[in-house]
């Protein structure tokens, strides 16, 4: 059974002409790019038209962009970099809903003696940017927001929260992992010190990412070793990938219209006609500002391990932010932060789309998921009745 | 993705015994839509006492459903006092087991079983104010240590698998460390008050616990043992197969039955081996 593939912000497939690309430096072009032969020196020049690829697609100039492994390793380098570099700093601002690559190195550097303040969003998953401003101090050695929510989509004034630290010399970081290639960013004209982007998301494979740092970041590398990078984070380049990653920068750049048209129609169709056929549903997350590619839909009185198993009898393939599905107890961190009751939380199914959808996924997504539904909620002891609140028996 | 066992997407896919009974005999509800499990139960028994249909209602992922399911089907044509015996474990162990982490799934089964019974018997709700350690997800001091003990977990992850509690803030995993130490402490015979046993009861229990925890590894093994008379404390056994010729029978007689006996069934048993 051919998947019905709509978590794309979980990751997504390697696009052909990526692929294509990539083979060569397995097994025919497998040079070192460091070697001082030419078979490697080739490779270099690969690597470097790679840098220049993703370059243009960020604004950037090549030599700001850093290789990484992933997007987790380019969140931890960025934030330990500010702090190594502003050592008389200790206070660190960020959101509640960031990913867990900041959220779990956040929690850990306040048990070393940092302080962190993880501003809060509203309903809507929206963050008050006066509120961001009263939380920056002199003491603040960095900001990192996300610049996407991966769950909800919605997205944050991430250029105008920039030009705030900039202002107050305070290091600016964001998690664009989500953002890059659905919306159009350019770093040149904006007050960002350095941003995290992961291969995977953008038809890259697993293993890839970079870290963009502004020319006259101060920086120091996380991994140390060889000269690579500039000496900036050691380890031999993963020349196929790295390779890879330029391919698809060019490509998301391309396809960036399509994002916004194509996929958003497909997006808005699948949205409003589960919300029209499908009683006591919600979509959670900031209609207005959000990825065109990502829906959040909550439905009442069901759980969402159920649905996403009954999904996937048909092959459909989406996430959840339910508490069964999160591997803790509670449903999704980023749920919680903007208040949806535990009654629509726990119900909660994000759909994530790309370019390779189709009009009759989503026709056959709109065939399945409604009886799945209806007959989860017809073994639901809450459906038709008051619905308990926790706390009361 | 979890690993469920066939049979948990069997019973999830196809639960048997959905639905709410008119006028039952017993009724519970457990858990709640916050804490992202809930069972409504409810039984209805035959003119002989015994669990004529039993049905369910569940808001939860997939195993808290099977676990529904597979509950309802195991109980039915059980007296209530069968189906009171019912563990956690025993649910599990129908479907094929349970991720760790979805333990709790099956806690919230027997929990509805106990409730439902409770409420046949009429005996009072549990009034007495029950302290509560997880504020999260509500789970008192009493569910914990029960837990504990039925399932002999050790570390507050454990805890958390099975009963939720510690799931949410953390706050109070030194108290549920507590709770563990404490029960863990205890001498096994002095854990619960154990009911005084009538030597019927025994013997069947004895034969039960033969037949479904010892035989099997016996027979494994190429081996075997039967029951011939209990007398008092003393379990009089006789090895058959493999067994009755092993220089090591007694060390099994001793180090596996005896250990096995008093834990499932009394703590004061003595296997001794005899010729039949």
């Amino acid at each position: 059974m051919k998947p019905v593939y709509m978590d794309n912000n979980a990751t997504t497939s390697v696009a052909p002409e990526v692929l294509e690309a990539m083979l060569p430096y397995f097994h025919e072009l497998y040079g070192n790019p460091s070697s001082m032969h030419s078979f490697g020196g080739q490779v270099m020049k690969e690597v470097k038209r790679a840098r220049e690829r993703v370059a243009t697609l960020l604004g950037a100039s090549p030599e700001e962009i850093i290789f990484t492994s992933c997007g987790t390793e380019s969140d931890n380098t960025a934030i330990r970099s500010a702090l190594l570099s502003r050592p008389d700093k200790r206070h660190i601002v960020t959101s509640r809903v960031e990913h867990p690559a900041i959220r779990a190195l956040c929690a850990h550097l306040a048990t070393q003696g940092y302080r962190v303040t993880e501003l809060p969003v509203d309903g809507e998953g929206r963050l008050d940017l006066e509120q961001y401003r009263r939380a920056l101090s002199s003491d603040t050695a960095i900001v990192s927001l996300m610049w996407a929510n991966n769950e909800t989509g919605v997205i944050f004034p991430i250029e105008k929260a920039a030009e705030i630290a900039r202002e107050r010399n305070i290091l600016f970081h964001t998690d664009a992992v989500q953002a890059v290639g659905k919306i159009p960013i350019d770093l040149g004209r904006t007050s960002i010190d350095m941003l995290s982007l992961s291969g995977h998301k953008l038809h890259a494979p697993k293993g890839i990412g970079i870290l963009y740092l502004r020319k006259g970041t101060k920086y120091s590398p996380f991994l140390l070793g060889g000269h690579q990078e500039r000496g900036r984070r050691g380890g031999t380049e993963a020349t196929p990938s790295i390779i890879a990653l330029g391919v698809a920068a060019e490509l998301a750049q391309k396809n960036m219209e399509m994002e916004n048209t194509f996929v958003k129609n497909l997006r808005d169709r699948l949205e409003n006609t589960i919300l029209a056929t499908v009683a006591n549903t919600k979509v959670n997350g900031d209609r207005q500002n959000r990825l065109p590619n990502t829906s959040n839909i909550s439905f009442e009185f069901v759980e969402g391990e159920g649905i996403l198993l009954m999904m996937d009898e048909y092959g459909i393939c989406a996430s959840s932010g339910s508490a069964c599905t999160s591997g803790s107890l509670q449903p999704s961190h980023v749920l919680r932060a903007m208040g949806i009751p535990f009654t629509m939380a726990h119900g909660s199914i994000r759909f994530s789309l790309s370019v390779y959808n189709t009009d009759e996924e989503i026709d056959f997504v709109l065939e399945k998921l409604p009886p799945v539904i209806e007959t989860l909620r017809g073994m639901s002891p809450y459906w038709k009745a008051d619905a308990r609140l926790c706390g009361e028996s | 993705m979890w690993d469920y066992t066939d049979k948990v997407k069997d019973h999830f896919l196809n639960p048997r015994n959905v639905g709410e009974i008119e006028k039952p005999d017993g009724v519970a509800e457990v858990g709640s839509i916050a804490c992202g499990d809930a069972l409504k139960f409810t039984f209805k028994l035959d003119e002989n006492g015994r669990i004529l249909e039993a049905k369910f209602k569940t808001f939860g992922c997939a195993s808290a459903i099977a676990s529904a399911s597979a509950m309802t089907e195991m109980i039915k044509g059980m007296t209530v006092e069968e189906a009171a015996k019912v563990t956690n474990q025993d649910i599990a162990n129908y479907l094929g087991g349970l991720p760790d982490e979805k333990m709790h799934c099956s806690v919230l089964g027997r929990e509805a079983l106990e409730k439902a019974i409770s409420f046949y018997k009429g005996s009072p709700e549990k009034a007495e104010e029950e302290k509560i350690v997880c504020e999260c997800f509500g789970v008192s001091e009493n569910e914990i240590e029960r837990a504990v003990r039925e399932n002999r977990l050790s570390t507050v992850e454990e805890v958390t698998n099975y009963t939720k509690a510690g799931g949410g803030c953390g706050n109070c995993h030194p108290l549920i460390q507590e709770i563990i130490d404490r029960v863990l402490a205890q001498p096994a015979s002095q854990a619960p008050a154990l009911p005084k046993l009538s030597n019927i009861k025994k013997i069947k229990m004895i034969e039960e616990t033969l037949e479904r925890e010892i035989r099997p590894a016996l027979k494994h093994d190429g081996g075997d043992i039967e029951l011939v008379d209990v007398v008092g404390n003393r379990v009089m056994v006789a090895t058959r197969g493999a067994c009755s010729s092993c220089q090591a029978s007694n060390l099994t007689l001793k180090n596996f039955v005896e250990v096995k006996l008093r834990e499932l069934v009394w703590p004061d048993l003595v296997v001794e081996e005899v010729s039949a």
